[in-house]
């Protein structure tokens, strides 16, 4: 397969996601879907769940959604796409509908994935629907004003997971979901980030090429949860892969590899220093949960690099 | 806009009108805007490749500026910029140099 | 029980625009069988074909889709079968797949009903024609299989078309109207229709099934509007409304299920001219000259019409007024049909909590209230968690209506039927 992502054909097409939705500015999840959506390319059938984006790209009678495009619930979005890739399979079968190629994919944030979602998306990829389900992670929940999900980093203020006299912030370290979505034994799945376009681009030609479900998990900075500068979130997404809080890699059909290792491989102290969501942790009398996060980065880095095979 | 009534309007919510928020200018939000030297610029597209509201304009391969109905001025593209051809300005100031 | 009084009718007697009918020419001659309400639904899906069902096994609703999914495992439909890890999951496809313009079709009873409450709404909502074969069944806590009206009830203002089915004819005869209602321009609501879970679905009766030719003369083709997969015309199915424009959505939805009103009396009357067997938004027994009237629905409506007979042996000008559509409710029909009597008493097989009546009841008294007729109205709730009603114990319900009509209502409104107290 050759994999052209020279960025001079492809910005002659057309963006799938228009101008003028009411995401913030700095937002790292309009930036994604323009790069996934470009690697997919038409024709494509999009489902969202409620989230940031659901709510910013259709508010009635505006939508920005260039494609079909379909939202139902919070929790379900893997399971409406399902119902609507089951249907063209279906009229494709019985002769009522040619076979255009039509793609599926699904973009929720992480709080519908990790949490609310999770029981959904395990039954579409145990019952190897084809489709592409894209979790956009901002490591919380946004669309509702920053509360904490399973997807929240150690030691992160959110709302619901304050700092204050009795606690440090978030007290449990992160669920990975990318990990047992690759235990479903699905073709593709893959952890990328919006700032490595060519990266995220080309997993997601492979994920949409493979005859079955695919998984991405995308990190996508919120400059108003994280507490950061809105034009630094490129740079945010550099700092998440080279702490190795955020590693980039894939899952071709139950083998895992590295697609970037970095070098040198930098102290999540300096992830921790760059958002306002951490300033917390930088008295001396939270040093030590830093040390505990670092430590976690470091065991599950350790755990990626074996299953890698680079270790 | 005047709003329509619930007979003027489709069923289910449904929106046909695709991709009919270009109408809707999001470049009000902006408090910086984005200058850009097109001498310094290369055409590497990637400001195009980052910009969150599709807001760079490319005509024929060619970057050709900034779409300022859509752009929200988030200064993402000036920061990446390999060539540190964008600057952000601030839009007041720029809205009074023009009066 | 339902079996014999529907079969000395010598036809289903229906009213539709205000006229009794009893059709006895019909286009298809039916093939006789024996069969549970919940095989004869899973007969009639195989018979429609739907492009996709999205089902998830719950008590009693489980044997409509073990049999069909028969039906797929041995090819004779071309039905893509989701077997979803819930009904919630069940709903949502449902909600996709319709989205995508073909035909689909689910079933479930009680918690599952309740578990796909949400999603309930956005089909609704989004004017998708979804099919569901809803088996009543109660609500949990405590924990019961058993039938009652409890989870159709508890979701009565998702804005879907109720019908009520009072045997297994009847299930498989609304099974395959429920399609063209749904699909028909002026509705295009989800629609379900309810069979007594037990009663209904596992007792096997004698029924007759149409051919295969004349079902798929019935249903026709479905063209959609509106598709997920037509790159032609794009849409974006289900945005965010804001406080300008939710309520008008919801004002269209109202408009759709009243002209639902219409259409199953259509739908009905051509049903009839294919299969002999008409039908409408409510059945009439024995009503020309009664006093006396219960009003119910499902299974328990046969039940009475035995109890009906047995009171008019004894002198005692008995009716009943089954109630077939319950959403939307035909209040000015009801109205003009119970305005004249002398007591009424409506059954309920479910509990509004806290409310003064039970749904039907609240129904049938708030169209009296609003057409300026007022019998006397008593409210029989029954049969909870599937608690045992027979003819005699509806005798003694007329019996009591009787004793109304002498002495008045001595006591609350709201009667609890066969509750040990």
């Amino acid at each position: 397969m050759v994999l052209d992502l020279g960025l001079e054909k492809i910005s002659t097409e057309r963006d799938l996601l228009a101008p003028g939705h009411r995401l913030c500015a700095g937002c790292a999840e309009p930036m994604a879907i323009r790069q996934i959506l470009h690697a997919i390319g038409e024709p494509v059938v999009v489902g969202s769940s409620t989230g940031c984006v659901e709510v910013t790209t259709t508010p009635y009678p505006f939508s920005s959604w260039r494609v079909p495009w379909i939202h139902s619930a919070f929790e379900n979005v893997s399971s409406t796409i399902c119902g609507a890739e089951a249907m063209y399979r279906s009229l494709v079968r019985q002769g009522k509908m040619e076979d255009k190629g039509i793609k599926f994919v699904c973009f929720a944030g992480d709080g519908a994935t990790y949490d609310i979602g999770l029981q959904w998306i395990s039954g579409a990829m145990e019952r190897g629907h084809k489709f592409l389900y894209v979790c956009l992670n901002n490591e919380a929940y946004m669309n509702t004003g920053i509360q904490r999900s399973s997807a929240t980093p150690f030691g992160a203020w959110t709302t619901t997971s304050q700092d204050g006299k009795a606690r440090f912030g978030k007290r449990e370290h992160r669920k990975d979901v990318t990990a047992i979505m690759a235990d479903h034994n699905i073709p593709y799945v893959a952890q990328a980030s919006p700032h490595a376009w060519r990266d995220l681009m080309a997993k997601t030609k492979k994920a949409i090429a493979c005859d079955g479900p695919a998984f991405i998990n995308v990190l996508v900075p919120c400059q108003r949860g994280w507490r950061y500068p809105g034009e630094k979130t490129v740079e945010l997404c550099r700092l998440a892969v080279d702490t190795c809080v955020w590693p980039l890699y894939e899952v071709i059909d139950g083998e895992y590899s590295l697609t970037y290792n970095p070098n040198p491989k930098r102290p999540v102290k300096d992830w921790l220093d760059s958002q306002g969501r951490f300033k917390h942790l930088m008295t001396p009398e939270n040093a030590p949960i830093i040390d505990q996060m670092q430590t976690w980065v470091d065991l599950q880095w350790q755990r990626l690099l074996e299953r890698c095979k680079v270790a | 806009m005047a709003l329509k009534s619930w007979k003027e309007i489709l069923i289910g919510g449904m929106i046909t009108d695709v991709g009919n928020s270009i109408n809707y200018k999001t470049g009000d939000w902006r408090s910086y805007r984005p200058i850009w030297d097109d001498k310094k610029c290369n055409n590497c597209k990637v400001c195009w490749v980052y910009c969150p509201d599709g807001s760079i304009t490319i005509k024929d391969g060619v970057m050709i500026g900034m779409d300022l109905d859509h752009c929200k001025g988030c200064g993402i593209c000036a920061q990446e910029c390999p060539q540190k051809a964008i600057k952000m300005m601030e839009e007041t100031k720029l809205r009074e140099a023009v009066k | 029980m339902p079996a014999e009084s529907y079969q000395d009718d010598g036809g289903d007697q229906v009213e539709g625009g205000g006229e009794m009918t009893t059709m006895n020419v019909a286009k298809y001659k039916g093939l006789p069988k024996g069969l549970e309400g919940d095989r004869a639904v899973a007969e009639a899906m195989r018979q429609m074909n739907p492009d996709v069902v999205a089902a998830y096994p719950i008590t009693p609703q489980t044997e409509i889709v073990m049999r069909f999914s028969e039906f797929v495992s041995n090819g004779e439909v071309d039905t893509e079968f989701i077997a979803v890890e819930s009904e919630h999951a069940a709903m949502s496809s449902c909600i996709g797949a319709a989205a995508a313009g073909g035909r689909v079709q689910t079933a479930t009873s009680g918690a599952g009903m309740a578990l796909m409450w949400e999603v309930l709404w956005v089909a609704s909502g989004s004017r998708l024609p979804i099919v569901m074969h809803a088996v009543n069944r109660s609500l949990s806590s405590p924990l019961n299989i058993h039938c009652d009206h409890s989870d159709t009830m508890g979701m009565r203002d998702a804005g879907w078309v109720h019908i009520f089915d009072e045997n297994v004819q009847e299930a498989y005869d609304s099974a395959i109207q429920v399609l063209r209602i749904a699909e028909h321009p002026d509705v295009m609501l989800p629609t379900l229709h309810a069979l007594d879970g037990f009663i209904i679905g596992h007792s096997v009766e004698r029924m007759e099934t149409l051919p295969d030719e004349a079902v798929k003369e019935f249903i026709g083709t479905y063209t959609p509007k509106y598709s997920l997969l037509d790159f032609e015309h794009p849409a974006t199915f289900g945005p965010m409304d804001l406080q300008d424009y939710f309520f008008e959505h919801k004002r269209q939805q109202v408009e759709a299920i009243q002209n639902a009103l219409d259409v199953i009396v259509k739908v009905g009357q051509e049903f009839g001219e294919l299969s002999g067997r008409p039908y409408g938004l409510m059945e009439e027994y024995c009503m020309d000259d009664a006093d006396y009237v219960l009003v119910a629905l499902g299974s328990t409506a046969g039940t009475s019409k035995v109890a009906v007979d047995m009171m008019r042996d004894s002198g005692v000008k008995a009716g009943l007024l089954k109630i077939r559509c319950f959403r939307p409710f035909p209040h000015k029909m009801v109205s003009e049909v119970l305005g004249k009597r002398k007591v009424v008493g409506v059954l309920d097989r479910s509990i509004s909590f806290g409310a003064q009546t039970g749904p039907l009841c609240l129904e049938v008294i708030t169209s009296f209230f609003t057409h300026g007729v007022s019998p006397k109205v008593v409210n029989y709730v029954y049969g909870m968690g599937g608690r045992d009603i027979t003819p005699a114990h509806i005798c003694e319900m007329y019996k009591e209506l009787v004793e109304i009509d002498k002495k008045g209502i001595t006591g609350p409104v709201q009667r609890f039927f066969g509750v040990r107290d």
